[in-house]
């Protein structure tokens, strides 16, 4: 397998500004002819698809919400990070760069951070321009907070909805493009497989979720955005239909998939409240910025109100552990100092997997209403949820699913190991090594889709031969019967089980095995465990209905049977890396607590090739080199 | 499940598919936990019905955090339930006591066509926002951000109407079936700040123009939308958009051809 990064020559400062004058643009007039394929409709999809159409392209854009902007980037709420320096405080391009490869661990690749930062300022004047409403001093100019894994404050927000603001400003230049007839929109459509013909990406097959017809779409170029694979674990705070299989399917077709066990399990969520529970909400990382994690020091104090509870038998661990980023440590690190002391048994709240966010001093120091200024919206989710207030009392909250790291490889060119099949956004592995900084998310997703992507589509349009293709082709043809067997297959099962149990059984297995801690003993249960459940499932579960209308259980079962797939290359990626980064933590590689790098056998990103049905995956390397960052073990003490 | 479970009966619109007839089928829905959000609690009920070999409930559903805008659905009559400022999926079953009947049906009105049971098409909203709901500002064109101040009081004003989620509660609510709440929150959204000035009389006339073409109903200002609205959207901006229309529609043009400068 070829995995050439095309990392240009040069200075890492010059690569991406040399690179833009390397690459082969499209003439203008040539642009319409060429018919690109984006699917999703997220900050990155969104955005690629609407500036791919200003700049002339033919785009056909998919999402299987009902409109584009339900895209779950719309439910990111703390911020977007940018280098800005407008608070003076030492910000710059080389710090966020710095920051973000040593939050990640040292497992991202240098170039795409850098020019991630790079571009991270025109973001900001790009969204401002479509007129998202970030918050704003009373000076009438932007307001910042500060994050975790950083000691600048360069979070620029609108209240607890920056990721609905920024995906509005996507979706309506989007919805611009719609009306001017550049993209077509394809609502309510699921992506099942991706084409590939003569060895480059040629279309997808698509389900209408409606009307069950299965098409085919045929394209010069197709980019994926479809987001991350957290709810393979059953409950994440990602949304409902957030899923692999787009991913997943690209890469049976032949496309990488890179470091798949780096997932991250964010710090702040409402704690779970029972066995119905659906998915997980999460609370807002800013809060980290006034609010004060502890537990009692003292596992009798667990069952008292936390009021009852004396400041001198109180433990603020992160700011024990951690002083100099205290309650700002970055999130993989603080959501396994709350795992410890759960497992210690302080841990508070139903089962003591809990520990408090505690505003009182805030509230104290600012008063209320500024408390309520800032995060408002997000206690009164809280309040919602729990039927607690948090003003009164501290929130309780615990670490969940958020986030992967890992996703499809790609070059710097966001291609994939297919030509022509780009990835951006959380789908891809880019970026965030193995743990991502808060308010990084939104940053990559908009980066990739309008400052990156349409560059690059267009140099690698300008470069490849395309043969004329139609609908009518072989492998279009087989793609659509492929698709419909599975529908068939799937809808005659008919057994006991519904799709549902079975999939948070899966996610019961990947939480317990392959969850914020992993080891060796786990894992391979894992791999014991997981093919005994897919068996279950092809053997067991039951679909109701039919393929030819609109049919929720088959759309998630055709997911859930990817995530019984997907979930195993996941496990056996996190047991073979003998090492702890970010958030993979494996029990055996630790010191005194913290995650024990290697760098002499693991410097690399792992990308898995799919070698064939019941077949081992084939494991490739790319070697991470740092000329510009001096690897060190990561400390926030 | 503890001694605290609800025992409800639910009334649940049932329509197989576009243009079919629809019909209330009554649903028994044993041992709630109170800690249950209201979709959880359909969850619950669908289990139960695909396990017995029925059909489960269709409904739209994403985040369940209550900002991605997908569910929606009538709840005794109104539009996301009893609890103010909160979507059905954040609306807990602890508003509920055992014993309660549960009226539940789709959003109703013309502009949003049933496609099964409780799932409705808002394409129409879609279009709306397709006539005029942006700024053109393409790529790369921008200044700093910073070189336009923004009065905090406009950038306030704006974000909450820019906190609309595009449910359609509003429309759901209202006797005429109006969509003017969600038209007026974009156009209110974008006229508040000096970068959709440029626009702003053009994108009132387009908009409220589509608006109408969609067959949403004329507001008459009963106010059940703003009550409906899981996010606080004040008529204000029914008030803004108004304005802005007359003074569009007053002072509308045709515009200048461009001329080619060579």
């Amino acid at each position: 397998m070829d995995l050439n990064s095309r990392i240009p020559e040069g200075p890492l400062a010059e690569k991406w500004d040399k690179h833009r004058f390397e690459m082969k643009l499209v003439n203008p007039a040539n642009k319409r002819k060429f018919h690109v394929i984006v699917v999703g409709s997220g900050l990155a999809g969104a955005s690629a698809s609407a500036t791919l159409s200003e700049l002339g392209y033919n785009v056909s854009c998919f999402c299987f919400q009902d409109t584009p902007r339900r895209a779950h980037s719309i439910a990111a709420q703390g911020g977007i990070n940018a280098a800005k320096n407008y608070r003076n405080d030492g910000d710059s391009v080389q710090r966020l760069f710095y920051d973000t490869v040593k939050g990640g661990d040292f497992r991202a690749r240098e170039a795409n951070v850098y020019r991630l930062a790079q571009v991270s300022v025109n973001i900001i004047d790009q969204c401002v321009a479509q007129g998202v409403p970030f918050a704003r001093e009373y000076g009438g100019l932007l307001a910042n907070r500060s994050f975790g894994g950083a000691q600048v404050s360069r979070t620029f927000y609108a209240r607890g909805q920056t990721g609905q603001q920024l995906l509005l400003g996507a979706y309506q230049a989007l919805e611009k493009e719609i009306a001017r007839g550049g993209v077509r929109m394809y609502n309510r459509h699921e992506m099942l497989d991706v084409v590939v013909i003569d060895g480059v990406a040629r279309g997808i097959v698509t389900r209408d979720m409606v009307t069950g017809k299965v098409q085919s779409h045929v394209a010069d170029a197709v980019v994926l955005g479809t987001g991350g694979y957290g709810n393979v674990y059953f409950l994440s705070t990602n949304a409902m239909g957030c899923n692999v299989t787009a991913t997943y399917r690209a890469y049976k077709k032949g496309a990488a998939f890179a470091n798949p066990c780096f997932t991250q399990i964010h710090p702040t969520c409402i704690p779970q409240s029972g066995d119905h529970q659906s998915k997980l909400t999460l609370m807002s990382e800013s809060l980290r910025n006034d609010g004060r994690v502890w537990v009692p020091k003292k596992k009798e104090d667990c069952g008292k109100k936390p009021g009852d509870i004396a400041e001198e038998d109180r433990d603020y661990y992160l700011e024990r552990k951690y002083p100099s980023f205290g309650n700002l440590s970055p999130r993989d690190i603080a959501s396994r100092a709350a795992k410890e002391v759960c497992d210690e048994g302080r841990g508070v709240g139903p089962g003591g997997r809990g520990v408090y966010l505690d505003f009182a001093d805030a509230i104290n120091r600012l008063g209320e209403s500024a408390i309520r200024e800032r995060y408002g919206n997000l206690f009164e989710m809280y309040a919602r949820i729990t039927d607690e207030n948090p003003y009164k009392v501290p929130m309780r909250i615990y670490p969940a699913v958020h986030y992967t790291m890992g996703g499809l490889w790609v070059d710097y060119n966001l291609m994939s190991t297919i030509p022509g099949l780009h990835v951006i956004g959380e789908a891809n592995f880019s970026d965030h090594g193995a743990n991502r900084l808060g308010a990084s998310a939104l940053m990559q997703g908009l980066a990739d889709g309008y400052f990156v992507l349409p560059y690059t589509v267009g140099n690698y349009l300008a470069s490849a031969k395309l043969a004329k293709v139609t609908a009518d082709h072989p492998e279009f043809k087989a793609a659509v019967d492929k698709v419909q067997a599975m529908t068939d297959k799937l809808l005659s099962i008919k057994g006991t089980r519904t799709v549902d149990s079975i999939h948070r059984e899966l996610g019961n297995i990947m939480w317990e095995k392959c969850g914020m801690a992993r080891n060796e003993k786990g894992l391979k249960e894992a791999l014991e465990l997981i093919p005994k459940l897919r068996d279950e499932f092809w053997n067991n579960v039951n679909v109701p209905g039919s393929g030819a209308e609109l049919n929720q259980s088959l759309e998630k079962a055709g997911r859930v049977a990817d995530f019984l797939d997907f979930a195993e290359l996941m496990v056996t990626d996190a047991l073979h890396r003998e090492e702890s980064c970010g958030g993979h933590f494996r029990e055996e590689y630790q010191e005194e607590g913290e995650a024990k790098r290697n760098d002499e056998k693991f410097a690399y990103a792992a990308a898995w090739e799919y070698a064939g049905e019941g077949k081992a995956p084939i494991l490739n390397k790319e070697p991470l080199v740092f000329d510009n960052v001096h690897l060190s073990t990561r400390s926030y003490k | 499940m503890s001694a605290g479970g609800l025992n409800l009966t639910l009334h649940v619109w049932r329509q197989s598919g576009p243009n079919k007839a629809g019909k209330i089928v009554d649903y028994p829905a044993t041992n709630i936990s109170p800690e249950m959000s209201f979709l959880e609690m359909l969850d619950t009920v669908n289990e139960g019905l695909i396990t017995s070999g029925q059909d489960p409930i269709a409904f739209d559903h994403d985040c369940r955090e209550g900002i991605c805008g997908s569910c929606g659905v009538m709840i005794n009559g109104a539009a996301h339930g009893p609890m103010k400022q909160t979507t059905a999926c954040q609306l807990h079953m602890r508003t509920f006591k055992n014993g309660d009947e549960i009226w539940i049906e789709p959003w109703r009105a013309g502009a949003f066509p049933v496609i099964k049971d409780l799932v409705v098409d808002r394409g129409a909203f879609d279009r709306i926002i397709q006539a005029g709901g942006f700024i053109s500002a393409p790529t790369g064109s921008p200044q700093d951000a910073n070189s336009l101040p923004i009065s905090k009081l406009d950038a306030d004003d704006a974000m909450d109407a820019a906190a609309c989620i595009g449910c359609g509660a509003c429309v759901a609510a209202c006797p005429n079936a109006s969509a003017s709440l969600f038209t007026a929150a974009k156009i209110t959204h974008l006229g508040r700040l000096p970068q959709g000035q440029p626009e702003r009389y053009r994108r009132a006339l387009a908009m409220v123009t589509q608006m109408d073409i969609e067959g949403f109903g004329g507001c008459t200002l009963f106010g059940e939308c703003q009550e409906a609205c899981p996010k606080g959207i004040s008529i204000d901006t029914i008030v803004q958009m108004n304005r802005d229309y007359i003074v569009a529609a007053a002072s509308e043009r045709e515009e200048k051809v461009e001329m080619g400068a060579g």
